[in-house]
């Protein structure tokens, strides 16, 4: 498929995540390559979305280590990962429901002032997500559960990440809608940036992803590729409804 | 400007323009127009304008940046309080207004960032109940800091202040050429109306800024605030830092209008006071803050003027106290709000960033 580097882009290492005195999740491991896109999947409750948010650093850690591109980044704030190339999609979409298509996207590019750059990269979203280009002047609120997801994977893009985090992409929407969704999750994908890819439609997250993680209760419980995890008697019991 | 425009009904649609125009000249003979009325109708005005600088400032931390605070007036103290210690005779200090009042900002920006610290994590409810409590911590401490050592002067309050002198020329004494005389109201008037003018124009290019911009994503939805780079913590403390400078520069020019402070002007109600005239006048609107502080400082004293003989009349004797009806005024105008014109009298558009910039159209 894909050769991978010798070193990882991104690396967990013993994570430990806690609310108050409850650990969400309880010391997990992890490596994502450059050029991959891997998935995380699990039930409710796993601790998917808070490993992301760790991630993304909108949460602090408990215990472990997280090292991106060689560095740690454990205790940088979100705003500074960011620069370095981790852009978060939050889970519910959080779009600026106010504000216009367009201007939800500039706000993407929050961080940079290459203002040639970000019209270059916004023709560039533009071309990836034809439905939104029709609705650039509508207010992002207004738009329906599809398209707000995409406005919010377009304004990551913005911030030209390396690394995107995909937090429940198809949460919420028609199983159509969550095929275009994984069209367009895709082509991010063949342009370079690495993802991870937070989800509970299992089926489909395995279809695309290279990798894939299992998580249960706070723990990783099984990895493998996604068409081995696909095949795993116990996945397909657990989380494809078999 | 246009937003107050175009929030006027009928007029401001068809004749844009001359609905300017004719804001504009109300806004400079409106003393001439409240002289007429009498002597404490310019007073009115003179502190609606102070109203609009406390508004426009809790409109920043409210309506742009979406934390509640309900202990704004806290800040309206620092400024006053700073004014009265160090031009006053009560510590016998008597410096320049360039001196006080920017320090009196920072004072009072100090104060914001010191209220923010503890609060960044709080929202909603919980932060309002903190802010509540800050409100009234300053207001205590102003109540009983005059022992052991005498330093507020305790619920007496500071007498005597120092009237403002724009280097050298005091503006409350009146100016007389020949038999002709301009009262000090006048001077505070158009004074107050110059520091208005000059934060609205301030604020409105604060709006537009990547300052702006965070704050309104900011209170979209905070996650994908920080989500997209924008370092929340920062600008939760610079909306409190920057709202507090108004209310203390306001503050100042309290004290210094008034020449007189004391704690129960700066009491939980002026606090409620102020929000309902952001929050009447539409929230994360500057227009909006502009009108529901004039309302909400004109509505109550016309009141008065009407409710007091009226009462007499009718009932022979004065029932219900004016300040009563004042705080059942505010608590109908936010009902009748809240039922007719939710989003305040001028409605906040959601804009913030530069229509110029935007190459789809708008």
């Amino acid at each position: 498929m894909h050769t991978n580097p010798a070193s990882p882009l991104l690396q967990l290492d013993g994570v430990k995540i806690a609310y108050g005195g409850i650990q969400a999740v309880k010391g997990i491991s992890l490596e994502l390559y450059k050029g991959e896109m891997v998935c995380l999947i699990g039930a409710n409750g796993a601790g998917k979305t808070t490993t992301l948010n760790a991630i993304s650093g909108t949460l602090g850690l408990a215990g472990g280590s997280i090292m991106y591109d060689g560095d740690d980044i454990g205790t940088l704030p979100t705003h500074k990962r960011l620069r370095k190339g981790i852009a978060l999609v939050p889970e519910g979409r959080g779009i600026f429901t106010r504000l216009t298509v367009e201007e939800n996207l500039r706000m993407g590019a929050y961080i940079r002032n290459d203002a040639a750059a970000i019209d270059a990269d916004l023709e560039r979203v533009y071309t990836m997500l034809p439905r939104v280009k029709e609705r650039l002047a509508q207010v992002a609120g207004t738009l329906s559960g599809g398209e707000q997801q995409m406005v919010a994977i377009g304004r990551a893009l913005l911030s030209r990440p390396k690394l995107l985090l995909l937090d429940e992409p198809s949460m919420g929407l028609a199983p159509l809608v969550v095929e275009k969704i994984f069209e367009v999750v895709q082509t991010v994908k063949n342009e370079g940036v690495t993802i991870l890819l937070v989800e509970q439609n299992a089926n489909l997250a395995l279809e695309f992803a290279q990798r894939g993680y299992v998580m249960e209760s706070g723990q990783l419980t099984i990895t493998g590729s996604g068409r081995e995890l696909l095949a795993d008697p116990k996945v397909r019991a657990a989380y494809l409804g078999e | 400007m246009n937003e107050l425009v175009e929030a006027i009904p009928f007029l401001g649609k068809r004749y844009p323009k001359a609905t300017k125009w004719l804001i504009i000249i109300l806004a400079a003979v409106a003393p001439l127009i409240a002289a007429y009325f009498g002597r404490s109708w310019m007073r009115i005005l003179d502190f609606a304008l102070l109203y609009m600088m406390l508004a426009l400032g809790l409109n920043l931390v409210v309506g742009f940046a979406g934390l509640l605070d309900l202990g704004y007036i806290a800040f309206y103290a620092v400024g006053a309080y700073t004014w009265a210690f160090l031009a006053s005779p009560h510590f016998g200090i008597h410096m320049p207004f360039w001196i006080v009042l920017p320090l009196g900002a920072a004072f009072a920006a100090l104060a914001g960032i010191m209220l923010g610290f503890p609060v960044l994590r709080l929202r909603g409810d919980y932060l309002a109940i903190v802010t509540l409590g800050f409100g009234e911590i300053v207001r205590i401490f102003m109540n009983n800091l005059n022992h052991p050592i005498n330093i507020t002067n305790g619920p007496q309050g500071i007498n005597a202040l120092d009237s403002l002198n724009l280097f050298g020329w005091n503006l409350s004494q009146s100016i007389k050429i020949g038999d002709f005389q301009i009262h000090y109201l006048y001077l505070y008037y158009y004074f107050f109306l110059l520091c208005v003018i000059g934060s609205i124009i301030f604020i409105k290019r604060l709006q537009i800024s990547r300052v702006g911009r965070a704050w309104a994503a900011m209170r979209d939805d905070e996650l994908a605030a920080k989500a997209i780079g924008i370092n929340t913590r920062n600008m939760k403390l610079l909306a409190f830092a920057l709202g507090a400078t108004f209310g203390g520069v306001a503050g100042g020019l309290f004290g210094s209008f008034q020449g007189f402070v004391s704690p129960e002007s700066f009491s939980l109600m002026e606090s409620i006071a102020v929000l309902t005239m952001v929050v009447f006048g539409g929230m994360g609107n500057i227009a909006g803050a502009v009108v529901g502080a004039l309302a909400l400082t004109a509505l109550p004293e016309i009141l008065r003027n009407i409710a007091l003989p009226v009462q007499q009349a009718v009932f022979g004797t004065v029932i219900l106290d004016p300040e009563v009806l004042r705080m059942l005024l505010l608590s109908l105008a936010m009902i009748l709000m809240m039922l007719l014109r939710p989003a305040g009298l001028v409605p906040a558009h959601a804009r913030y960033s530069r229509p110029e910039l935007l190459k789809g159209g708008a």
